[in-house]
C-alpha cells in the first residue's frame, strides 16, 4: 500500500480528467484503470469562476478521491488563491500545486512553487508539488513542509517518456522515504514502467489517456503496466552486462570452438 | 398529423421539415423570434464527419456523412463543398500525424499543393491534411433560408406555447438547454466564438488548426467574414467571452494567417451546447412527446439524422408507449 498523508492508496495510478473525448468515457477510463485518485483542474473548466455543476457531479459519482490541481496558475498568489477556492469546492486539504513558468512549454516556476507550497502547507494544505527533476529543488519544497514530491520526467503533454533518467534516480536515492509520483511526460505504458523500476511510487497521466484512440483500452494498459513496473523493481532485477553470459553452463558441453 | 415542435433551433426546425414534408400539420412555439439565442446561431456549420472523428465515436460520422446532402437538398445553394483543410504550426507538426492515425478520408498535401488549394495559405504551412468530401455553411443564412422555406410549406410559427397542447398527436421537444433543469443526464460545454471581418484574407473552407490544447477552426463567411471557434469548457454559465478565450481565439486566426491581426472583430458570441454524459444525441420517445436533445457539438451536422428519426417514431404505427428509444445505442 501507498500511504498519501496518511491516507493508504493501493493504485498507484493517478488520472487526470482533461481533454476525454467525453465525460462517460473518462468515467469508463477511470474505472478501467482501477485508479482511486483523479485530478481535477479548477481553472481549466470554469468560466468567469463559475463552473459546470454536472461536469462535477459526474466526477464525484465515479467514487474516486479528488486531487484538485492549480493548473493554469502563473504567479504565487494566482496558485494560493486557487488552493482556497479548491479547498472549499472539494472539501479536501489536498492540492495539486502547479505554477507555471513558461506559458508555452509549461516548465514549472520553481522558485514560486517553493514559495507557494511554503504558505499553503503553513495553512494546512497538503501539498503534492509539481516540480522538475531538480534535487535541490525537491529540497527545498520538503523544508518547505511538502510531504510528496512529483517530479515531471518530461515537459507535460510531450509523451516523451523519461528523459533523464539519472535524476530520476538521484531523487529516488536521495528520498528513500518521500512519496515520488512522476507527473507529466509519460507517452506510453513502457514509460510508466521503466519509472516504476526506477523505484518511483505512483505515475500520474492524462493526455496519455485521454487522447488514446481508445482511452479505456489504454487505461487498462497502464495499470498492468504500472503494476509490472512496480512488482519489477520489488523482485529486483538484474544490471546490465558488458558481456554475454549464457544461462546453461559451458563445462560438459561436446565441441569447444 | 398534427404535430407542435418546441424550440426553433437547427434540431426544431429540421425536425418539423422532415414532418412537414412527410405531410404533418406542423406549429413551431419559439419563445425567442430572432433565433439569436440559440446554441445553432454560434455554431460553426462545418458539415466534417471524417474531421469529427478524431475524438468523436464512429456513429457520429455515420450518421453525419449524409449531412451535407441533406443540407443541399433542402437548401439549394447554401452548401459549399470545398473539403476542410487540416494544419497545424510548425513545432505542432506531430499533431498532423495523431490526427491522421485517428481518421480516414483525407489527402496529405505539401506546400505546394497547399498553396494552389488556398492561395492564401501558400508558404504557410509545409503538411495539411485536406479532407475532401467535407462541406460547411453558414448557420444563421441556412436557419433564416430554412424558417422562409417551413413558412412557404405552412408551417407556422408562434412565440408562446399553444396552452391547448392536447390538439397535437405528437410533441417533438428540441428545446436544448432549456431541459437541463428536468435532465439531470444534460449538461451544458460552453463555446465561445468570434467573427472577424478582414478584406486581406480568402480562404474557401474551413481550417482547422491543430494544437495540442487547443485546436481552433477558422470557417470563411461571406464578406470576407470569418468564424473563429470555438472554446470547450464544462460550463453552462452564458456570461460573455472571456479575455482567456479571445486571446486563444485570436492567436489561432493569428497562427493561420497573420493578416487576421488587422481584422475587425465584428461580434464575439457564447454558444451553451446540450451535451449527454458520451456526447452523443439522443432521439427518445414517452407517448407522444419524442426529445430530440444532446446535439453537443454537432448540431448541423447530426440534426438531420435526428430529425429523420424522430419523424421515423411520429409516423410509426406503433401506438404502444416507448420508453427510451435512444438513436445511437
Amino acid at each position: 500500500m501507498l500511504s498519501l498523508y496518511g491516507t493508504e492508496i493501493s493504485s498507484r495510478l493517478l488520472l487526470g480528467t482533461a481533454l476525454y473525448p467525453s465525460p462517460a468515457i473518462l468515467g469508463d477510463a477511470v474505472k478501467a484503470s482501477r485508479t482511486e485518485i483523479v485530478t481535477v483542474s479548477l481553472r481549466r473548466e470554469a468560466a468567469g469562476g463559475r463552473t459546470g455543476e454536472k461536469f462535477w457531479s459526474l466526477i464525484q459519482s465515479l467514487g474516486v478521491r479528488v486531487l484538485p490541481n492549480t493548473a493554469g496558475c502563473h504567479s504565487v498568489k494566482e496558485a494560493v488563491t486557487t488552493a482556497k477556492m479548491a479547498r472549499e469546492v472539494f472539501s479536501t486539504n489536498w492540492i495539486k500545486l502547479e505554477v507555471i513558468g513558461n506559458h508555452d512549454t509549461l516548465q514549472p516556476d520553481v522558485f514560486g512553487l517553493v514559495e507557494a507550497a511554503r504558505i499553503l502547507a503553513a495553512d494546512g494544505f497538503q501539498v503534492f508539488p509539481y516540480t522538475t527533476d531538480d534535487l535541490v529543488v525537491a529540497e527545498r519544497l520538503l523544508e518547505a513542509g511538502c510531504k510528496i514530491l512529483m517530479p515531471w520526467c518530461a515537459p507535460i503533454g510531450s509523451a516523451r517518456g523519461p528523459q533523464n533518467v539519472e535524476a530520476l534516480r538521484s531523487l529516488r536515492g536521495h528520498f528513500p522515504d518521500t512519496p515520488l509520483i512522476v507527473d507529466a511526460g509519460i507517452g506510453r505504458p513502457s514509460h510508466a514502467a521503466a519509472v516504476m523500476e526506477l523505484g518511483f511510487d505512483a505515475v500520474l497521466l492524462n493526455t496519455a489517456v485521454a487522447k488514446a484512440g481508445d482511452p479505456i483500452g489504454m487505461a487498462t494498459a497502464f495499470a498492468k503496466a504500472i503494476e509490472a513496473g512496480r512488482a519489477a523493481f520489488l523482485a529486483g532485477m538484474l544490471e546490465p552486462r558488458d558481456m554475454a553470459v549464457p544461462s546453461t553452463p559451458l563445462i560438459g558441453k561436446a565441441v569447444f570452438s | 398529423m398534427k404535430a407542435l415542435v418546441k424550440g426553433a433551433g437547427v434540431a426544431g426546425l429540421t425536425a418539423a421539415y422532415e414532418l412537414a414534408t412527410r405531410g404533418a400539420i406542423v406549429t413551431v412555439a419559439d419563445p425567442c423570434r430572432d433565433m439569436t439565442r440559440t446554441a445553432s446561431w454560434f455554431a460553426g456549420g462545418m458539415l466534417a464527419p471524417d474531421c469529427e472523428r478524431e475524438s468523436a465515436e464512429q456513429i457520429v460520422q455515420d450518421l453525419g456523412l449524409d449531412a451535407a446532402d441533406w443540407w443541399e437538398t433542402v437548401l439549394p445553394g447554401h452548401v459549399t463543398r470545398a473539403g476542410t483543410l487540416v494544419v497545424a504550426a510548425g513545432r505542432d507538426t506531430s499533431e498532423l500525424a495523431r490526427f491522421a492515425s485517428r481518421t480516414n478520408g483525407f489527402q496529405t498535401l505539401g506546400d505546394e499543393e497547399i498553396g494552389t488549394l488556398e492561395p492564401d495559405l501558400g508558404g504557410r504551412f509545409r503538411l495539411a491534411l485536406h479532407f475532401v468530401r467535407e462541406a460547411h455553411l453558414d448557420p444563421r443564412a441556412a436557419l433564416t433560408a430554412l424558417r422562409d422555406r417551413l413558412e412557404r410549406k405552412g408551417v407556422s410559427f408562434v412565440e408562446t406555447e399553444p396552452g391547448w397542447t392536447k390538439r397535437f398527436d405528437v410533441t417533438i421537444d428540441c428545446t436544448g438547454m432549456a431541459r437541463a433543469k428536468a435532465d439531470m443526464q444534460l449538461r451544458g460545454v460552453r463555446g465561445e466564438m468570434l467573427i472577424l471581418h478582414t478584406p486581406d484574407v480568402s480562404l474557401s473552407r474551413p481550417i482547422r488548426l491543430l494544437h495540442p490544447r487547443f485546436p481552433v477552426y477558422v470557417v470563411p463567411r461571406a464578406d470576407h467574414r470569418f468564424m473563429v471557434g470555438a472554446t470547450m469548457i464544462e460550463s453552462d454559465a452564458a456570461g460573455a467571452i472571456t479575455a482567456r478565450s479571445m486571446m486563444e481565439l485570436l492567436n489561432a486566426a493569428y497562427t493561420v494567417h497573420s493578416a487576421f491581426a488587422e481584422a475587425e472583430i465584428v461580434e464575439s458570441g457564447v454558444g451553451i451546447r446540450p451535451a449527454f454524459p458520451d456526447n452523443l444525441p439522443r432521439v427518445t420517445r414517452n407517448g407522444d412527446v419524442i426529445q430530440i436533445n444532446g446535439l453537443y457539438r454537432h448540431g448541423f451536422l447530426l440534426a438531420p439524422a435526428m430529425a429523420r428519426q424522430a419523424a421515423n417514431l411520429a409516423f410509426s404505427q406503433n401506438t404502444t408507449t416507448e420508453h427510451n428509444h435512444e438513436a445511437c445505442h
